[in-house]
């Protein structure tokens, strides 16, 4: 068993590391993560790719929905302005990848501010379908504006590049990914020890009290939106670079669905919840593929329910989380840790 | 401008926006007494439109048959749903319902792909075949009986919630849980009567619907209109749903024949802004008001 945890100070309580040991593991994660790409194979190297791009997504969508408490169903959209913001920029001025990708947010955050200003009037699910409505006019701008997107053909872009070094393979793309993945999640992490990151969770569980202890809401609502969308638009712009096209159908309302579940199936409201709920939810539909692998010399069509059944367990997924484990993975995740620090007492 | 051509586009949108007002008012009923937001009323519509399609198509039933079946199927999978899925989450943030309804209607999408294929089908053809004219308009057969029968069920509809016991205790339920509660009615059931009522209309309005432009298992996008219309209309308002489902039926049919189908959804959604801003909770919705 696990003792003496006291904190004497604000600052041990606040504090990122709480013992050397979490430090330790950390370390050990981080090299892990180093390691990984020398290891794997190609198959494996693409997922690590995938699950990076969709672990800031969901961050991002976490700060908005887990810790803010305004739902959105704009995260696709979102994405597609990062993802259609640095294939533009890639094409027309070929600027190096650090610097599209931060137009890519900075112009994701400047329409999320855009889309969350009915956030002061209309809260709850009339916001998720403000979100909506915005997502359906990405969409159709996307499609239409052909001078700038290419219509529903999209944009190929150019494998992305900095002081002449290109990143054409997963395995370069992997190194752009995965640090600006830790990179993120470790800035929403002191996010939440600020004031700023403060006045989101007090907005999240009473917006009218936050109000009256003085917390702008207008501004800290909006705040969350930049915030959230920046995370998208990095994430959408990494989409870009790893795919190489950008499409109007790489940005489907499904997408940002995907990522509420992801939120959902990780743990509202907890950034560990985010990056669990993103990579199982990446995962899954590879996992089923090698089950449909396996299973197709026996039963030959088993390729054929492949989809739907990822519908299925994609949509039961959400419901028996929901109903059995609203809390997510990050919980089960903690009642394991718990297990083991208390062993070897119950509870 | 050709007026005639204006006529009959209208007419269309109009018939078409009476089968939007019944899914509506599915939708509100559901809202009214549940205060969910039913995401998988599209396909909830879907499936009863498939299981008509099984009847009359593959189990070769009258038409006259299998309409009932398959609005009776597509009522008890409502009822299924808020028994099975619903009730755990009383009491739950409304995000979280709504999420639940959304991977809902996941499953149903999986299934019927796993049933049915995931290829557009036609359903077999039971309305009358000859033309109508209004004046010198034309009007689609399909869509012109469509909007008939729907319209019968609508005032069906209102008559039972306006005269009958079950129409009242919802009614009651909807206006305070906790005095109808304590007069008696058993809220459980209302919930319950309420998601059947409410995918009953939806399965008629869903097989009408697919007998006009066929049916695939993407059809359950038809919900994002009718999330318009319920907005546009007041989520608890069952004349804001009439009245805005015509609406908005025929803005995306005159939207879809005068700039071209690209331009369908975003025309009502500009529409749903506009009210978002304007009148957060619809043109007939109740404003609520918070309290700390």
């Amino acid at each position: 068993m696990r003792i003496g945890d006291a904190k004497q100070t604000y600052e041990a309580d606040e504090a990122i590391w709480t013992s050397p040991t979490q430090k330790f593991w950390f370390a050990l994660f981080l090299l892990a993560l180093l390691v990984f790409p020398l290891m794997a194979n190609a198959y494996l190297l693409y997922l690590g790719c995938l699950v990076g791009i969709a672990v800031i997504s969901t961050t991002g969508l976490n700060i908005l929905t887990g810790f803010t408490g305004l739902i959105s169903l704009g995260q696709a959209g979102f994405m597609g302005v990062g993802g259609y913001t640095v294939a533009w920029f890639s094409l027309n001025t070929g600027l190096p990848f650090p610097v599209t990708l931060l137009l890519a947010g900075l112009l994701a955050a400047a329409v999320g501010i855009l889309v969350g200003l009915p956030s002061l009037r209309v809260k709850g699910l009339y916001l998720a379908i403000a979100t909506l409505a915005a997502s359906v006019f990405l969409h159709f701008i996307f499609a239409e504006w052909e001078s700038v997107t290419g219509g529903m053909g999209g944009l190929s872009l150019e494998p992305a590049h900095l002081f002449g070094v290109t990143f054409q393979s997963d395995f370069r793309m992997y190194f752009i990914i995965v640090p600006l993945a830790v990179l993120m999640v470790f800035a929403a992490r002191n996010v939440f020890r600020t004031r700023i990151g403060r006045a989101f969770i007090a907005i999240r569980d009473r917006d009218i009290s936050a109000e009256i202890l003085g917390i702008d809401l207008l501004r800290y609502k909006l705040m969350s939106f930049a915030l959230s969308s920046f995370y998208a638009g990095v994430a959408g712009g990494l989409f870009a670079y790893f795919y190489r096209v950008v499409t109007p159908e790489s940005f489907p309302l499904s997408m940002s669905i995907f990522y509420l579940a992801a939120v959902i199936v990780g743990g509202m409201g907890n950034l560990l919840g985010g990056i669990l709920g993103a990579a199982f939810m990446t995962l899954i539909p590879e996992i089923l593929k090698l089950l449909t692998a396996a299973l197709t010399p026996f039963y030959p069509n088993a390729p054929v329910f492949m989809s739907p059944m990822l519908e299925i367990i994609f949509g039961a997924l959400i419901v028996g989380f929901l109903i059995f484990e609203p809390h997510g993975l990050a919980e089960i995740w903690h009642r394991i840790r718990r297990f083991f620090s208390l062993w070897p007492f119950r509870n | 401008m050709d007026w005639l051509f204006f006529g009959e586009i209208s007419l269309a949108g109009l018939a078409m926006g009476g089968l939007y007002a019944l899914i509506a008012l599915g939708f509100v009923i559901i809202y009214k007494a549940t205060r969910v937001i039913n995401f998988a009323i599209g396909e909830i519509m879907m499936f009863a439109a498939y299981l008509f399609l099984a009847f009359a198509g593959g189990l070769e039933m009258s038409p006259w048959v299998a309409l009932p079946l398959a609005v009776l199927g597509g009522s008890i999978l409502g009822g299924v749903i808020e028994k099975v899925m619903i009730r755990p989450m009383l009491g739950e943030s409304p995000i979280s319902v709504v999420m639940v309804t959304i991977g809902v209607a996941s499953i149903l999408v999986g299934l019927v792909e796993l049933i049915w294929g995931a290829d557009p089908q036609l359903l077999p053809r039971f309305l009358p075949r000859e033309p109508v004219f209004i004046g010198e308009m034309y009007l689609a057969p399909k869509i012109a009986y469509g909007f008939l029968i729907g319209a019968a069920l609508l005032i069906l509809y209102l008559l039972y919630f306006r005269f009958s016991r079950g129409g009242v205790a919802l009614r009651a339920t909807a206006s305070d849980q906790a005095a109808a509660y304590s007069m008696g009615i058993n809220v459980r059931r209302v919930f319950n009567l309420a998601w059947v009522f409410g995918s009953l209309a939806a399965s008629l309005a869903g097989v009408l619907v697919a007998a006009t432009g066929g049916l695939s298992p993407q059809f359950g996008a038809i919900g994002l209109s009718v999330l318009v219309v319920v907005i546009v209309g007041g989520l608890d308002s069952i004349l804001g749903a009439l009245i805005a489902g015509v609406f908005i039926g025929w803005l995306e049919t005159v939207a879809g024949a005068y700039l071209g189908g690209e331009y369908r959804m975003p025309a009502t959604f500009a529409v749903l802004a506009v009210i978002l801003v304007i009148r957060p909770y619809g043109l007939f919705g109740t404003h609520e008001i918070e309290r700390v």
